[in-house]
């Protein structure tokens, strides 16, 4: 189908006879037009999102290097990953990473979110500051967490030792795994809190109000009316906001590249780090492929109950 | 109201409490700029003195980090290839946003349905799934080392995002003023700019504001696409080499990721209810 440009169509407008009137009336058509105008669109997102899509399949089927297309060789990078070591532990690392960090967001979040909604002065610059870590680039922000949990001048051990929380020199943050994991973690609640706290904020402010009013007047105590009235109300926000961070989490990869480079000891990979690993540093673009898309079922999971979700609506 | 119910007292004790328990949230979410702004101004022996009090400027502050960031490396020409990309990406993301989320909002055809799909399915997709082939159609068109990389590839995640925004925002506009104006003879696509489009002003503002900050702040294409150091983005060459030779580099760090977040600051401080409405409208509508 040949999409006109519109530049050319307006031209025709003033000459309402002959050729330029029958492609005028063509164009205008409501069918005609729609696909016009979804045009440039579809031919983006075929190029550039499913035409690679589809190329990283066929390079997790295939021998292939940086520099050197290689042949078709099935499943051997899949058997070839599982069989590996460092594989296994990311597979763990990111689940752990993902079902822990997820928690905390979702806990401090709904939490934030319910202290944000209250009717308080400098409201407005309260929530500003809040959303601040979402706005700032998360490579330097972690960049200034990364020098937060320097092995010698870390401010953390520093404050907790001087506070007689620990005593000195206190944990080599980014050097020990059990460490490093609690600060990637860190990193990404921080980070990911104002999205669920604001998300969830404007959810709560469009409850209305007479719900409160009656339970309060059945003497619900504050609790009560947290657990009975905001959180079942708060529900198809929260699953929404959950799918969605559930996402971003899981795919992490700033942080981690920038605070750990997946270390120590691949303890803080998760599949985006490795992928980039071995398939842009190492130069095996195959089984990089192969384990980006373990990703994927995950994904497929969230788009379908978001799909469910916004057909419901 | 409620407030009726309860005495004075009772609600400045309430109040009291909302603000002791935001403290630490607050706390929580400014240290660390607040942290990395003081590093920035401290001299190196402050910084790599284990007697001094890290949490504050003892020994006065110095501009000697931020100096030797613009004379000695090339900061300025990453911020300015940053601009480059930042604003012609969201441009072009804009105008191929917009039709495409009015046609979404408004047409009824074949496929309308499931390519509304398509883009919401291309919306949740994120870049680390794409990254690797990603690089090899960069290399295949001769682009990779150049910024058209990033200029080419990020669209693929601003486009589904703003056509979906857009999209819900051109929906709230009532259509009789232009089903009134087609009548009238004007043609669809004089209809689609000059009545739908001022309506949706917000909603491009958003989109501006968002495609400018998510591109800014991008990194992993930034890091994947590109190799030579005078080619990158600021945020891809303060993380990873514009600034190393000695172990004493965090202070001129700092300074770098402190100066390469200023545009979105500003972008921020200035448009802040836009991005809170942006933010709600694309994860709870969508």
């Amino acid at each position: 189908m040949a999409i006109r440009s519109p530049a050319f169509e307006v031209a025709g407008l003033h000459r309402p006879t002959g050729r330029m009137a029958r492609v005028r009336e063509w164009w205008e058509q409501e069918h005609v037009f729609g696909y016009g105008l979804i045009a440039p669109a579809f031919v983006l997102i075929t190029c550039l999102v499913a035409y690679p899509f589809a190329m990283a399949i066929y390079f997790s089927l295939s021998d292939y290097w940086v520099g050197s297309p290689g042949g078709f060789v099935g499943l051997a990078n899949f058997r070839e990953i599982f069989g590996n070591e460092v594989f296994r532990q990311t597979v763990q690392n990111s689940f752990v990473f993902t079902v822990v960090a997820l928690t905390c967001k979702a806990v401090l979040g709904v939490w934030l979110a319910v202290l944000l909604a209250r009717n308080l002065k400098g409201k407005r610059i309260l929530r500003g500051a809040v959303l601040l870590p979402w706005v700032i680039p998360t490579a330097l922000s972690t960049l200034g967490w990364q020098w937060m949990f320097d092995s010698l001048y870390s401010v953390v051990n520093w404050t907790a030792v001087n506070a007689g929380l620990i005593s000195a020199p206190g944990p080599n943050w980014l050097g020990m795994s059990g460490y490093a994991m609690a600060a990637v973690i860190t990193v990404n609640v921080w980070r990911g809190l104002p999205f669920f706290a604001i998300t969830v904020l404007a959810g709560l402010v469009s409850i209305p109000r007479e719900y409160y009013e009656a339970a309060e007047v059945d003497g619900a105590s504050s609790f009560d009316r947290f657990w009975h009235v905001t959180l079942p109300l708060l529900k198809p926000v929260l699953a929404v906001v959950l799918l969605f961070s559930t996402i971003f989490t899981f795919n992490d990869f700033n942080i981690v590249y920038v605070l750990t480079r997946g270390g120590p000891v691949n303890s803080t990979h998760l599949f985006a780090t490795l992928a980039y690993q071995t398939g842009l540093a190492g130069g095996n673009l195959g089984q990089g492929a192969a384990i980006s898309l373990f990703m994927l079922p995950l994904l497929g999971l969230v788009v379908f109950f978001q799909l469910r979700y916004i057909r419901r609506e | 109201m409620i407030t009726g119910v309860r005495s004075r007292g009772a609600r400045a004790r309430s109040t009291m409490f909302g603000y002791a328990n935001l403290v630490p949230f607050v706390f929580f979410a400014l240290f660390p700029f607040y942290f990395m702004l003081i590093t920035s101004f401290k001299s190196n022996a402050e910084l790599y003195s284990l007697k001094s009090v890290p949490l504050w400027i003892q020994n006065g502050a110095i501009v000697d980090h931020y100096r030797y960031l613009f004379a000695r490396t090339e900061f300025l020409t990453l911020i300015r290839n940053s601009l480059v990309i930042s604003v012609t990406a969201t441009g072009v993301s804009l105008v191929i946003a917009v039709l495409a989320g009015y046609s979404l909002a408004r047409f009824r055809f074949r496929g309308v349905g499931s390519f509304g799909t398509a883009v919401f399915i291309t919306y949740l997709v994120p870049p680390t799934l794409l990254f690797l082939p990603l690089s090899q159609v960069v290399n295949w068109l001769g682009i990779s080392d150049t910024i058209w990389a990033l200029i080419v590839t990020y669209p693929t995640f601003l486009v589904p995002f703003s056509a979906w925004l857009l999209m819900g925002y051109f929906r709230t506009i009532p259509r009789e003023i232009e089903e009134c104006a087609l009548v009238d003879g004007a043609s669809r696509m004089r209809t689609l700019l000059r009545i739908a489009l001022p309506m949706a002003i917000p909603g491009i503002v958003c989109v501006v504001l968002f495609g400018f900050t998510l591109t800014w702040n991008e990194f992993i294409y930034a890091l994947t696409f590109r190799s030579q150091s005078s080619n990158k983005t600021a945020i891809v060459g303060v993380t990873a080499d514009l600034i190393r030779g000695d172990i004493y580099y965090w202070g001129s760090l700092m300074a770098g990721a402190v100066l390469a977040s200023v545009p979105v600051v500003a972008c921020y401080v200035f448009f802040l209810d836009y991005y809170v409405s942006g933010l709600t409208a694309g994860a709870v509508k969508g």
